[in-house]
C-alpha cells in the first residue's frame, strides 16, 4: 500500500479516496451531483458562505463546543489502572450543540447551500433521529419544507426524536420496506430524490454517499477537530496524542480525525458497533466484518452475504444501525492511519451509565460506543498520554429505550 | 476500428423496423416467485410477443425500483435466487431459443462481488446479450462498461428527462444494443408518461445516435403501450407485468397454475397494442 505525503488531500475529482467513493447513481441524479459539485465549490471560495456559516456556528449552534477533562472518569480508569498508567481523558462536547448533537454543524453547511441553489424542499434520511432532528430545525428557521425518512423499527424506538421532528414542522414518513432501519430510509429518500428532482435537496446526514458528499460533510464536520487542536494546545501546550470516537456512517468521527490525519503521532480510533458481538453475525461493524462493495453511491466496506446482498446491521443504538461507513474512512481502515475497533450493545450500555454517574453528563448511546473502548484502551496507557474522545449526541432521546432494557417503567 | 458484430439484440431491433412496428421489452424479475416458475415463464414471453426480455438481477436495496418490484426481487431472494441462479435461468432459456435477446437489469452490487471479469465471461457463455445497470453512469465507465463492450456484450444506459442536449453524448458513448428512455423523472411503475413528450424526447436522442430507443418507467396498459409505440422503436413494460404474475400468486406468495398464463395473457395483450401500430420504416 502507497502512503501518500498527505491523508488530508482526498477526495480526488471524481470522488474517489483510493479505490473507495465514487458516483454510483442512477442517471437522474447524476446532473444534480454534478450541479450540487459546482455549486459547493464556488460556495467554499465565497466569503460571505463562510461568513454566514460561522455566524451560523456561532450563535445558533452554539460553537464553539467545550473541549473538557472528564476528571472523575478519568481517576476512575486509574484507579484500576497499574502505577503510572491511566490516560488522562478529554470530551469533545458535541452534545451541547443546539439540537443535541454534531448533525447541526453538516446540516447548517447543507440548508445555506440549499439556499444558495434556490431549493425549497428538503429531505433526509434518518436512524436515530438526530440527523432529522437537526435537519428538520434548521428547515424551520430558515422557512424550507422538510421530509424526513425514518425507518419504521427507528420510529418505534426513538418516539422523541419523531415528535420533536414533527413539531418542529417536518413531515417524518415511515419506512416499512426492506429491513425498516437506516439503509431503508436512505433507499426511500433516493426514490423521492429522483422523482422530485427539480425542487428537491437531499440533505444526507453522514460522510457517505456519492460524490460530493463525503468530502462535503466532512468538511463540515471538521470545525469539530479543528476547535479540539486550538483547544488541546491551550490547555495542555501540545497535541492530543490519541482521538477516539463512534462510527456508524462516520461523520462525527471524520469531522474529529480529519484535521490531524497528518499529525502521525496522533493515534485515531474508531468504534463500530458490535452489536451481540462480532461472531453472531449481529452488528453493524462494516470494517471488521464486511468487504468492499457499492451501495449508496459509492463503494465503500459493507455487510453483506455471498451474493452481495446486503444484509441487516443489529445495533442497540439506530444511529449506528448502518450496514456501511462513510468511504475515506475505508480508506484510513485499508492504509493503516486509523485503527478501528468495536464495543458490544453491552458494553455501550455499561458505559452510559457509568459516565451519567461520573460525570453528570449522560452521553448518546452512540458515543457509548467510543466511552466502552476508552474504558478498555485509557488504563492501558501511560498517565501522561491526552486522550479526545468525541462525545457526539446527548443521551435524552436514548433514557425510554433504555429504561425498557434496564427493566424501569417510565 | 473494427465493426461491431451484429447481435441478437441488433436483428430484433432491425426486424421489428422492417416491420414497421416498435418492439415489446418485457420485464420479469429472474426467480420470482421461485426458480422454476420463473423459467417457465421466460420460456413462454417469447411466444406470448416479447420481443426482447429485461430480466431482473434481484438485489435487497433496489433504489430505482417502486414498490411492485422491489417486492418482486424480495420475493426472488427469499426463494435463494442468486446472480449465478440468473445466468443459469438465461443457460436453460438459450436452449431453446437462440433468437430472443436477454438482457439482464439490476445493481451494481451483486456483480462486483461475484467479480466482473468472471461475470462476464459467464453472462455471456450463458446467451446473455445486454446489461443495464442503474447504477452505473459514464462517470464509472472502467468498472463494467468498457470491460463489458470488450466482451461483446451491450452496456445499455438509461438516459432521462434531467439528461440534457450537454449530457447527451456522455451518456450515448460506450453504449450499444439499444438506448432506454426513461420516461420519466422517478422510479419504476409510478407516473404515466405523457406520450408527447416521450415522442419529442425520443427524436430528440435520435439527433445523437444511430441506435433505436426503447421507452420505459410507467408504461402499465396496452392503451399506453400502444401510445408510446407511435414514437419510439420499443416499448419497455414491468412493473404492470409482474403485478399480474404478483396476482396470481397464493396468500404464501406461492406460484399457483394461473401464474404463467397471467403473465403471457397480459403480455399478448400489450404485444397486439404495440403491432397495432404502424411506424415509418426506419432507414
Amino acid at each position: 500500500m502507497n502512503v501518500p505525503n498527505s491523508f488530508r488531500t482526498g477526495p480526488d475529482e471524481n470522488g474517489h479516496f483510493g479505490i473507495f467513493g465514487g458516483r454510483f447513481v442512477a442517471e437522474t441524479l447524476m446532473p444534480l451531483i454534478l450541479d450540487l459539485d459546482e455549486a459547493y465549490k464556488q460556495a467554499k471560495a465565497d466569503p460571505a458562505y463562510k461568513a454566514e456559516m460561522d455566524a451560523g456556528l456561532k450563535h445558533y449552534v452554539g460553537r464553539p463546543s467545550p473541549l473538557y477533562y472528564a476528571e472523575r472518569f478519568t481517576e476512575h480508569l486509574r484507579a484500576g489502572a497499574a502505577e503510572g498508567m491511566g490516560a488522562k481523558i478529554y470530551f469533545k462536547r458535541e452534545e451541547l450543540n443546539h439540537t443535541g448533537s454534531h448533525k447541526v454543524n453538516n446540516v447548517l453547511g447543507q440548508i445555506l447551500l440549499a439556499r444558495r441553489m434556490g431549493k425549497e424542499r428538503i429531505i433526509a434520511e434518518t436512524g436515530a433521529g438526530q440527523h432529522g432532528v437537526a435537519t428538520a430545525t434548521l428547515c424551520a428557521r430558515y422557512g424550507l419544507k422538510c421530509v424526513v425518512y425514518m425507518g419504521a423499527v427507528d420510529v418505534a424506538r426513538q418516539a422523541p426524536n419523531v415528535f420533536r421532528m414533527k413539531m418542529l414542522g417536518a413531515e417524518v414518513v415511515p419506512v416499512k420496506s426492506g429491513s425498516s432501519t437506516l439503509k431503508d430510509a436512505m433507499n426511500e429518500a433516493l426514490r423521492d430524490w429522483v422523482t422530485n428532482v427539480h425542487d428537491t435537496f437531499y440533505c444526507i446526514g453522514t460522510v457517505a454517499g456519492p460524490h460530493p458528499y463525503p468530502g462535503m460533510v466532512r468538511d463540515f464536520q471538521s470545525i469539530i477537530g479543528r476547535e479540539t487542536r486550538e483547544q488541546m494546545l491551550e490547555a495542555e501546550g501540545r497535541l492530543p496524542d490519541s482521538l477516539i470516537a463512534c462510527i456508524g456512517g462516520g461523520s462525527n468521527a471524520m469531522g474529529l480525525f480529519h484535521p490531524f490525519l497528518d499529525d502521525t503521532g496522533v493515534r485515531i480510533f474508531g468504534v463500530e458497533a458490535a452489536g451481540h458481538g462480532i461472531p453472531t453475525g449481529q452488528h453493524a461493524a462494516s470494517l471488521t466484518g464486511g468487504r468492499p462493495g457499492v451501495l449508496h453511491g459509492n463503494r465503500t466496506y459493507l455487510l453483506m452475504d455471498d451474493d452481495g446482498q446486503i444484509t441487516e446491521a443489529h445495533s442497540i443504538s439506530a444511529g449506528l444501525d448502518y450496514p456501511g461507513i462513510g468511504p475515506e474512512h475505508s480508506w484510513l481502515h485499508d492504509i493503516g492511519r486509523a485503527t478501528y475497533i468495536s464495543a458490544t450493545d453491552d458494553e455501550a450500555l455499561s458505559a452510559f451509565q457509568l459516565v451519567s454517574k461520573l460525570e453528570g453528563i449522560i452521553p448518546a448511546l452512540e458515543p457509548a460506543h467510543a466511552l466502552a473502548k476508552v474504558i478498555d484502551l485509557a488504563p492501558t496507557l501511560p498517565s501522561d498520554h491526552l486522550m479526545v474522545v468525541n462525545l457526539s449526541g446527548r443521551g435524552d432521546k436514548d433514557i425510554p429505550q433504555v429504561a425498557e432494557i434496564l427493566g424501569t417503567r417510565l | 476500428m473494427t465493426a461491431r458484430p451484429t447481435t441478437r439484440l441488433d436483428h430484433r431491433f432491425a426486424a421489428c423496423a422492417t416491420e414497421a412496428r416498435a418492439a415489446l421489452v418485457t420485464f420479469i424479475t429472474a426467480g420470482d416467485p421461485d426458480y422454476d416458475t420463473s423459467l417457465a415463464v421466460l420460456k413462454a414471453l417469447p411466444a406470448a410477443g416479447a420481443d426482447v426480455i429485461e430480466l431482473g438481477v434481484p438485489f435487497t436495496d433496489p433504489m430505482a425500483d417502486g414498490p411492485a418490484i422491489q417486492a418482486a426481487g424480495l420475493r426472488a431472494l427469499h426463494a435463494g435466487q442468486t446472480l449465478a441462479r440468473t445466468i443459469q435461468l438465461v443457460r436453460e432459456f438459450r436452449k431453446e431459443d437462440d433468437a430472443t435477446p436477454i438482457v439482464l437489469m439490476g445493481y451494481y452490487n451483486p456483480i462486483y462481488i461475484y467479480g466482473v471479469d468472471r461475470f462476464l465471461v459467464d453472462a455471456k457463455a450463458a446467451g446473455v446479450d445486454g446489461l443495464i445497470v442503474v447504477d452505473l453512469p459514464p462517470e464509472e465507465d472502467n468498472e463494467l462498461c468498457l470491460p463489458a463492450l470488450l466482451a461483446g456484450l451491450a452496456f445499455i444506459r438509461l438516459a432521462t428527462p434531467t439528461t440534457d442536449d450537454k449530457r447527451l453524448p456522455a451518456v450515448l458513448a460506450n453504449t450499444a444494443g439499444f438506448v432506454y428512455y426513461v420516461s420519466i423523472n422517478g422510479i419504476t411503475g409510478s407516473a404515466t408518461p405523457d406520450a408527447d413528450r416521450v415522442g419529442e424526447a425520443v427524436a430528440r436522442i435520435k439527433r445523437h445516435t444511430v441506435l433505436p430507443v426503447a421507452v420505459g418507467f410507467g408504461v402499465r396498459t396496452p392503451e399506453q403501450a400502444a401510445a408510446i409505440a407511435a414514437g419510439a422503436d420499443g416499448v419497455v413494460v414491468g412493473s404492470a407485468i409482474v403485478d399480474a404474475l404478483r396476482a396470481s400468486l397464493d396468500s404464501d406468495n406461492r406460484a399457483t397454475p394461473a401464474t404463467v398464463s397471467a403473465v403471457t395473457s397480459l403480455v399478448a395483450r400489450l404485444a397486439q397494442a404495440v403491432r397495432g401500430v404502424r411506424r415509418e420504416a426506419a432507414e
